[in-house]
């Protein structure tokens, strides 16, 4: 009953999201505002209905309706009740579910605030907000369905269908198979939400610009309605690419965190576009131009956002993370492609009008840079899209797979990486319009200097080659970044005498979005020095062991000292062993590396014993290519200097991104409150 | 007496065994795991998609990793051992395409779009620069022999007003 409830739920709000887009259309179109109010509660009305249909699949997994197949894939008796929740994501249908859930959430909210002074464009956000989610309800409606059950017919087949064939029976396992192994990490847990977050935040800038379009809006409105919420999309998707990869290395045993598969860059490709587009925006709202472009870059977000998770839950590019091929490429393809070419065609028919303001002066310039930035992005982007394509292209052409892996990623974005790392010590010091080489040099001089005795002293202690510049690079941002700062503070403290902490805050607060920036940027920088430690520092070992003996990796020692093995309630068989870390011979601590073997999908998992410091991590896997025993045991030690900046940056970087995004108090109010009471001459 | 013979023979083969295993930290089989992981860190797993050979869990990359051991044991380079590989399961076991026929479109392809990129950057920004200057923003003046009424010097404050607070 349940299932067939939920179900049904869900195709009535299909049914109301494409009626709802109709009517929007229609009022718009034909100037009813009856019929654009009807929309609009039809758009309000789709988040309790995908409500009720999330919360009967959250209460059927809880339940343990091993005879829902989606219950029977994704949870089992042995796991605990908020891996039973999570579960809602942990499988292709669920995740549609909860992609429709988190959509209608957001185009709610976006509908919900005032539109007085935009009301022209509110139809045409509903349209396209109601658009989307009609194709993903429509997905999980016809191809990728939860609800569906086991049954038996007469003729004593097993069968898997949404209502009851005739004369059939359900039938219901006594165990479900279980979440993959995979999936039962606190960091599992939450990146999958955050990216999804990302995800359809991004439909609502979109859908903005698309009414922009429509309306013919030349001006950049769209952009101020939307900058908050450009913001939290990336603040979401960067929060979940950050997650990822610290779960990637806490628990997937290789030691790193980002190996360029293909479902990490589906998601990484809307990541770059964002980015060019967050800082792409800010010149037509100061000078006004490169609307059209701005409109390019949200409109490739978008469809890589739909690109992205077609790529997670197509299983088209096989890969760590895909589920099992279904019948979803076509429609997705599909989908992008209508989508994209209508867009694109609302663009070129508002071409002419979207002429730019005013003009670029100088290749110097603030605005210039921000171009070059934003060539940097798509030229990653490039690499990222092809080394993704081609597998597909080869194997299509020329019947060879091939695998495009990380040593091709690293080489073509290493050099683009560094010039995004160089333009962003140069342009917060660029002026906009007029800027020449003389004024450039005359405000970066000090701060370049100060990184080039730092990269005297590296090269002193022996640092060389990419390194180097890397380090370089690092300094050089960094320095730029604490100046600007520097100059904003002392120029406050002067003028209104405040104390040096209190300037600091006034200073970020009035510019939150710019002192955020540069907050984010610092971030980046302590991402770049982990990145830089592990991945030109790293060293690694192997060997087996038996009790007592040691492994060395450089000064460091690592002995085997004991194993316990058990199984755990929750239907896994852990070996633990227990080893001791020291380094020159002094005894730094106790690491305990397990392998967790589930039982109900035969799958091993390794845990890594990690000793952490800023300094660097001493990693140690328990790998079993040779039997695990108190004998002899094989182990794997990874040295990963720098490591721990490279999670130290992400906090940073989000924490940079509240401050960008934090609400201001509304302007007009606050003038209100200083401004002095006007006296009228001869009023009284 | 035989008894005692194997019983010595035994001990100091058991003897022996225990000074030489004293003397080394690990037990390593030769070729070490080291030098193996070497060689497999450049293949990928030929049956699992996109997990690089050292680190794979799978019995079939174990197995591998046994073939790589004994092929270095025989005596066998990096490249010969690669080669080997890609006879037997094609280029996929490779990290990248190797650089013939198609394949060089995926290293082509991303430097040429970004450098044709920087060649539009570039000539937009030309483009842009080349166009008539927009006329500048004219500020209400005084025109000279009219009479200054209240009104254009309102209009003169309340322009100065807004540019105060623009900026």
């Amino acid at each position: 009953m349940i299932p067939t409830f939920g179900y049904s739920v869900l195709v009535i709000t299909f049914v109301l999201a494409i009626y709802g887009a109709g009517a929007a259309a229609a009022g718009a179109l034909l100037r009813w505002p009856v019929w654009v109010k009807s929309a609009r509660s039809a758009m309000l009305l789709t988040f309790p209905l995908i409500s009720l249909s999330a919360l009967s699949i959250i209460y059927l997994l809880v339940t343990n309706h091993y005879d829902v197949q989606f219950v029977y894939n994704v949870t089992s008796n042995s796991m605990p009740y908020y891996l039973k929740v999570t579960a809602l994501w942990g499988g292709q249908a669920g995740s549609l579910v909860f992609w429709c859930w988190l959509m209608s959430a957001f185009a709610s909210a976006v509908t919900l605030r005032k539109w007085d002074r935009d009301s022209e464009f509110l139809p045409w956000v509903i349209v396209v907000a109601l658009v989307t989610l009609a194709f993903f309800l429509g997905l999980v409606i016809f191809v990728e369905n939860p609800f569906v059950r086991f049954w038996q017919t007469p003729g004593g087949q097993q069968i898997v269908a949404m209502f009851q064939p005739a004369g059939a029976i359900p039938i219901a396992p006594p165990d479900g198979r279980g979440l993959n192994p995979l999936l039962r990490h606190p960091g599992m847990i939450i990146h999958p939400p955050m990216l999804y977050l990302g995800f359809v935040s991004f439909v609502i800038p979109y859908s903005f610009a698309i009414a922009a379009l429509v309306t013919g809006r030349t001006d950049d409105r769209w952009i101020r309605l939307t900058r908050r919420w450009t913001l939290v999309a990336w603040l979401f998707l960067s929060l979940g690419l950050i997650l990822g990869s610290r779960w990637a290395y806490d628990v997937l045993g290789w030691g790193g965190y980002w190996g360029w598969d293909p479902v990490e860059i589906a998601a990484f490709m809307p990541w770059l576009t964002g980015t060019a587009f967050l800082h792409s925006v800010m010149i037509q709202e100061k000078r006004g131009l490169f609307k059209r472009w701005n409109i390019v870059l949200i409109i490739l977000t978008y469809d890589l956002v739909i690109f992205g998770t077609f790529l997670t839950r197509s299983g088209v590019l096989s890969s760590v993370h895909a589920f099992a091929q279904s019948a979803i490429g076509p429609l997705f393809f599909g989908f992008i492609a209508l989508t994209f070419g209508v867009s694109l065609g609302l663009l070129l028919y508002r071409w002419n009008i979207l002429r730019a303001e005013g003009q670029m002066h100088s290749l110097l310039s603030r605005e210039s840079l921000f171009l070059f930035n934003n060539l940097l992005f798509m030229g990653i982007l490039a690499v990222c899209f092809w080394g993704v394509i081609f597998p597909l292209v080869s194997e299509l052409f020329s019947g060879q797979k091939v695998t495009v892996g990380p040593p091709f990623y690293e080489r073509s974005t290493g050099p683009l990486f560094a010039g995004l790392l160089f333009l962003m010590g140069v342009a917060p010091l660029a002026a906009w319009r007029h800027s020449t080489a003389k004024t450039l040099g005359k405000a970066i001089w000090k701060p370049f200097s100060a990184s080039l005795l730092l990269v005297v002293a590296l090269f002193i202690l022996g640092i060389r080659g990419v390194a180097l510049l890397g380090f370089w690079l690092a300094a050089w941002v960094t320095f730029v970044t604490l100046y600007e700062y520097g100059r904003g503070v002392m120029a406050r403290h002067r003028r209104s005498g405040e104390s040096l902490p209190v300037a600091l805050w006034n200073l970020a607060a009035r510019n939150r979005r710019r002192y955020g920036g540069y907050i984010i940027h610092l971030g980046i920088v302590l991402m770049a020095l982990g990145v830089i430690g592990i991945e030109i520092f790293q060293t690694e070992t192997q060997g087996t062991i038996r009790q007592g003996q040691s492994l060395t990796l450089g000064k460091y020692a690592v002995t085997y000292k004991s194993l316990a093995e058990f199984d755990t309630p929750d239907g896994r068989n852990v070996a633990r062993a227990v080893v001791d870390v020291s380094r020159d011979g002094r005894y730094l601590g106790e690491l305990h590396p397990r392998r967790d073997y589930y039982y109900e999908s035969q799958q091993p998992m390794t845990i890594p014993g990690v000793r952490s410091t800023m300094e660097e991590d001493i990693y140690v896997l328990l790998v079993d290519w040779q039997p695990i025993s108190s004998q002899g045991a094989t182990f794997k030690v990874y040295h990963n200097p720098l490591i721990n900046w490279l999670w130290l940056g992400g906090f940073v970087f989000i924490l940079g991104t509240l401050v960008a995004a934090w609400p201001d108090k509304d302007p007009e109010e606050e003038k209100m409150r200083v401004s002095q009471p006007v006296v009228v001459p001869g009023r009284v | 007496m035989k008894r005692f013979l194997i019983w010595f023979a035994l001990m100091s083969a058991f003897g022996l065994a225990v000074l030489y295993s004293g003397r080394v930290w690990a037990q390593e089989p030769t070729p070490s795991d080291d030098e193996v992981n070497a060689v497999a860190k450049g293949l990928y797993c030929p049956v699992c998609e996109n997990i690089p050979l050292d680190v794979c869990p799978t019995q079939a990359c174990a197995q591998w990793r046994d073939l790589i051991r004994e092929k270095l044991a025989a005596g066998w380079n990096d490249q010969q051992i690669k080669d080997y590989f890609v006879t037997q399961y094609g280029d996929r076991v490779l990290a990248e395409p190797p650089r013939r026929g198609l394949n060089w479109i995926v290293y082509i392809l991303p430097p040429l779009i970004t450098l044709g990129g920087a060649a539009l950057v570039i000539l937009v920004l030309r483009k842009m620069r080349r166009t008539v200057p927009a006329a500048p923003v004219s500020m209400p003046q005084p025109t000279p022999g009219v009479e200054n009424t209240p009104i254009d010097e309102y209009m003169q404050r309340f322009e100065e007003e807004l540019r105060k607070r623009k900026n």
